[in-house]
């Protein structure tokens, strides 16, 4: 359920926390760690959506980029010094301007090690990418942009769901070519279908540009004109102020101005994106909230890359094993068990993989009353799934029981007094709106 | 709340208005039925309501638009949004979000409604739609009639006062057209809200639209009248209309209830010619079975097993065009098909039937060799189409799909004929011939796009029939044609099937299938539930029974044209 969901933007710098180790890092145990801490979180975590199996091909991803980057090092060879060949290559004579790159001879274990180490830790980093994926979709990460960037988020959304249409379209008009007699396999099966399938692919996007203008979309409230001034020159101010800032960071004669002139800068840009939200009178449906559990998993991944860079400061030689001479990395220990700290969203936040009950699923619309709703995100997520079940009985109740029942069964559900009145409040302002049936 | 003042609209390049002298009113909690041919400008009337027409399509628009007294010349479309929430043909080219729940959400979150309001409103809609179990589903994995009830509750959520529906069930089943229809008929008396819907399919709308606007033909003016008063004067009629005017009924009767009330005189004439015998027309095959009861379950689960209708296979000794067996597929994880048994024989018309999501079109896709069996035997002509190379293959068997279009590559009438001719490896000529026996008059210099979509149709037939493929399936034919068109296309099939090609049909449309097929087979859930003459399987199904049948049950006819030639 999204209830049980934690923020997107907290899966989003665990996982980052975990790559950012995963860089600090060429032991290929501390690495194996992080990849099945990684794999551990994403099994227990991740929601059943079609986003969430995005992990297992950026496990293939990284797979070839291991083997890509082993290929190479036999191929080109590598500058590792080395004694213990494995085999000898034919090599190539290259010309003397080409000098310095070598095709064939001899492939060292010392080398072919040291590549898989370095493929291993990029191969890792891509896997965090992969869990970030699957654990929180990027739509959703996308909804939480402030106001002012509403609608290009909901432009790189639609961006993001045209290109499956943009596959099946392919699939259906190769078909088609079979149907017409023609190979509907190969790269010139391919090619031919092309012209139609943009075709198809314009026509969608107009249909659906019509779509979103009647719904809505581009919809502008009425701003002052010093409104609208003062949020141009905030704007165009602030990112002036970080360029120089960055500039001044860069250089070296300007260290001194540098630093102040960025932050006021950043700071200006977002005070100026803050109003400019005024212009778009948007709301948020269920905007994902911070939680103490986003906090403990966001901190987890800080924690995990905090650790692991402070560990390849202090003892480089345990992070770096040497390949030369050929040694077992060792697993040092606290580095590890800093790695392990990474698992703590495997317990902190478990997906609430609530089922829909037999009771929502039956083909009566199953009521779910308010305060099933309100309740559940506090519920373990375990009992969600009986919280549901027991949700059309209360809600078969008259509305304004219904009412009743949600406002005085909240503060006994909710420890968060706060939570409690907001609910409450929300059906005082209700009268005004007329429940369609 | 609509008010229409003498509104004419030019498009671009357009020498003619596409609609002219539009003037009507629609008051306040009405459903109107928009009516009228193809090509007469119903989506054009539809657009203008909503404000596409002409701020998102271009063109001249005359007159005057208001809907809840704004004047769509100086409001746009998206400041409309909040009054006016319009549903197109195809829902998927509507959404926006990926899963229901944010769909529903994302009108209320451009108009700016608070968010405790966007809770209570998405929860009110998914239990008004019936949406509650399938709210967190990605919209991808819905059903056609799934889909349809989340567009329409996706517009629904910011409580628009009107909604303009183009062909919400053309797409769909006639058990999910129900549903859908049952909750626009909701949302008019409980809620008050103004409808207006165009739809090809009158026999499922008429009887529920509290008048109708009739677009005659192009460019003559929309009337404005009672269902009963439209409908008899209208081109476009259901066939329960079709029978009152042949009856003489007066006022027309609209709904199966009141006709099946005026209908005992005509039953009791029916009744005298109790055997009418083979119609003029062999193809049209009004079997009467001499029993009015339909055969008892062990009997149909035998002829099953045989695969073979016991009234209406021309001849049993003669083999099969296509045999399947056993036939299983998988698609992921879902298996699409389970133990399918079907044999086809020549110059026979099989109509698949069921609903959504059944595996008609996976099954039309096996006997083409797109998709792959997991088990059991397909053979076209002695030949396995999933092995066969699609040179050969076109030969043997031809598919229309759902979307004619898909078929067609070239710019040009002319030039799409030639590629056919060649890919057939026909002698050139061929597929123009065709081409002008099934849609006379269409210019060699046509692009394909801009014909309808009954012209289309006729089109990517005519490259299909090229290569004389003995067995030919069409996928949903009659989607989007109105009845002219429909009727064209039932006297090219029985054409056809005279000339001894084995036609299946894979259709949602009763009428259809009761104008047209031999025998019916109903799929649900990737099973063949029943098989048997047309007759036999629809009459016993309330779903599936054409208007005809139902009114004038317990006898057994089918079409209108049947009840005309008997009472010849």
């Amino acid at each position: 359920m999204r209830d049980a969901g934690v923020h997107p933007g907290a899966w989003w710098l665990w996982a980052l926390g975990l790559g950012t180790a995963a860089t600090r890092t060429t032991n290929p145990l501390l690495l194996a760690l992080l990849l099945a801490v990684s794999a551990y979180v994403v099994t227990t975590c991740r929601p059943d959506t079609p986003w969430s199996r995005s992990y297992g091909a950026f496990l293939k991803l990284g797979l070839a980029v291991l083997l890509v980057r082993l290929l190479f090092a036999v191929v080109l060879g590598s500058p590792i010094p080395g004694t213990h060949v494995l085999v000898t290559l034919p090599e190539v004579p290259l010309p003397h301007w080409a000098q310095g790159i070598r095709l064939g001879g001899r492939v060292t274990a010392e080398g072919l090690l040291f590549a898989a180490y370095d493929a291993l830790r990029l191969a890792t980093l891509l896997v965090c990418v992969g869990a970030a994926n699957a654990l929180a979709s990027p739509t959703r990460l996308l909804k939480t942009l402030p106001g002012a960037l509403y609608e290009t988020g909901v432009a790189v959304v639609v961006a993001l769901t045209f290109a499956p249409n943009l596959v099946a379209d392919v699939q259906r008009l190769r078909a088609a070519r079979r149907l017409r007699g023609r190979p509907d396999r190969g790269v010139r099966g391919l090619l031919q279908v092309g012209l139609p399938v943009l075709e198809g692919a314009l026509e969608r996007s107009v249909a659906l540009a019509a779509a979103m203008d009647s719904r809505g979309y581009g919809r502008t409230a009425d701003v002052p004109a010093s409104v609208r001034r003062t949020t141009a020159a905030l704007t165009l101010g602030g990112l002036l102020g970080v360029c120089a800032g960055t500039y001044g960071l860069l250089t070296a004669a300007g260290g001194g101005y540098g630093l102040p002139v960025l932050l006021a800068g950043l700071a200006a840009a977002l005070a100026g994106l803050r109003l400019g939200g005024r212009r778009t009178p948007r709301t948020r449906y269920r905007p994902d909230r911070w939680t103490v559990r986003a906090c403990l998993v966001a901190g987890s991944g800080a924690a995990v890359a905090a650790l692991l860079t402070l560990a390849a400061s202090a003892d480089p030689a345990a992070l770096h094993p040497g390949v030369v001479p050929l040694t077992a990395p060792a697993l040092p220990l606290w580095p590890a068990a800093a790695v392990l700290l990474g698992l703590l969203p495997a317990f902190a936040a478990p997906a609430g993989r609530a089922e829909p009950t037999a009771a929502s699923r039956s083909a009566e619309p199953a009521v779910r009353s308010e305060a099933a709703d309100h309740a559940e995100p506090r519920r373990s997520p375990r009992s969600a799934g009986r919280a549901e079940s027991a949700a059309p009985a209360a809600a078969r109740a008259r509305p304004a029981a219904r009412i009743q029942a949600a406002v005085g069964a909240e503060p006994a559900e909710s420890p968060d007094p706060r939570e409690s009145s907001k609910s409450s409040k929300s059906y005082k302002s209700s009268p005004s709106e007329e429940p369609p049936s | 709340m609509i008010r229409f003042e003498n509104v004419s609209v030019t498009y671009d390049g357009a020498a003619e208005p596409t609609v002219r002298g539009v003037d009507f009113e629609v008051p306040e909690g009405e459903l109107v039925l928009l009516a009228g041919p193809s090509g007469v400008g119903k989506s054009t009337v539809l657009g203008a309501v909503s404000g596409l027409v002409p701020h998102f399509t271009g063109g001249t628009l005359a007159g005057r638009v208001t809907v809840a007294g704004r004047d769509t010349r100086t409001h746009k479309p998206r400041e409309l949004a909040d009054v006016v929430g319009t549903v197109g043909q195809d829902p998927l080219s509507h959404f926006v979000t990926d899963t229901v729940e944010d769909e529903l959400a994302y009108g209320m979150e451009s108009l700016g409604l608070p968010p405790e309001v966007m809770r209570r409103r998405v929860e009110e809609t998914l239990d008004l739609l019936g949406l509650a179990g399938l709210r967190d589903r990605p919209l991808a994995t819905l059903s056609g009639g799934q889909q349809q009830r989340v567009a329409i509750g996706s517009v629904l959520t910011p409580h628009p006062r009107v909604l303009v529906l183009d062909e919400p069930t053309s797409a769909l089943d006639p058990a999910a057209a129900e549903e859908v229809l049952a909750v626009v008929q909701r949302l008019v008396h409980d809620l008050g809200t103004t409808v207006l819907m165009a739809e090809h399919r009158l026999e499922r709308v008429v009887q529920y639209a509290d008048r109708v606007a009739l677009l005659p033909a192009p460019g003559a003016p929309l009337v404005l009248g009672t269902p009963a008063e439209m409908m008899a004067v209208s081109p476009v009629y259901p066939p329960v209309v079709g029978l009152g005017r042949l009856a003489g009924w007066s006022p027309l009767p609209l709904t199966v209830r009141d006709a099946r009330r005026r209908a005992g005189a005509l039953r009791e004439r029916l009744a005298e010619r109790q055997d009418p015998g083979p119609s003029a027309d062999p193809a049209a095959a009004p079997v009467r079975l001499p029993t009015p009861t339909s055969p008892p379950p062990s009997v149909r689960r035998a002829r099953r097993l045989l695969g073979r209708p016991r009234l209406t296979a021309p001849d049993p000794a003669s083999s099969p065009v296509a045999e399947v067996r056993g036939l299983a597929v998988r698609r992921g994880r879902v298996r699409a098909l389970r133990r399918v048994d079907l044999a086809l024989a020549p110059g026979e018309t099989v109509a698949l039937m069921g609903r959504n999501g059944a595996g008609k079109s996976t099954l039309l896709g096996s006997l083409v060799g797109l998709v792959q069996p997991a088990s059991g035997v397909v053979r076209v002509g002695g030949a396995e189409p999933y092995r066969t190379p699609p040179r050969e293959l076109v030969r043997r068997v031809g598919l229309v799909p759902q979307e004619p279009r898909d078929l067609l590559y070239a710019d040009t009438v002319a030039a799409e004929c030639a590629a056919a001719d060649r890919d057939a490896e026909a002698a050139p000529g061929t597929c123009r011939a065709l081409v002008a026996e099934l849609l006379p008059g269409v210019a060699d210099g046509t692009h394909p796009r801009d014909l309808s979509e009954g012209q289309r149709l006729a089109l990517a037939l005519a490259v299909v029939l090229t290569a004389r493929p003995p067995l030919v399936l069409l996928d949903e034919p009659t989607r989007g044609l109105d009845y002219a068109a429909k009727a064209r296309l039932i006297t090219h099939l029985r054409g056809l099937a005279r000339d001894g090609h084995t036609i299946v049909l894979a259709t949602h449309d009763v009428e259809l299938a009761a104008e047209l097929a031999d025998r019916v087979v109903l799929l649900a859930e990737g099973e063949v539930i029943a098989d048997g003459p047309t007759a036999d399987v629809v009459v016993s199904s309330p779903s599936y029974a054409p208007q005809v049948t139902k009114i004038l049950a317990p006898q057994r006819w089918l079409t209108v044209a049947q009840v005309r030639e008997a009472l010849r």
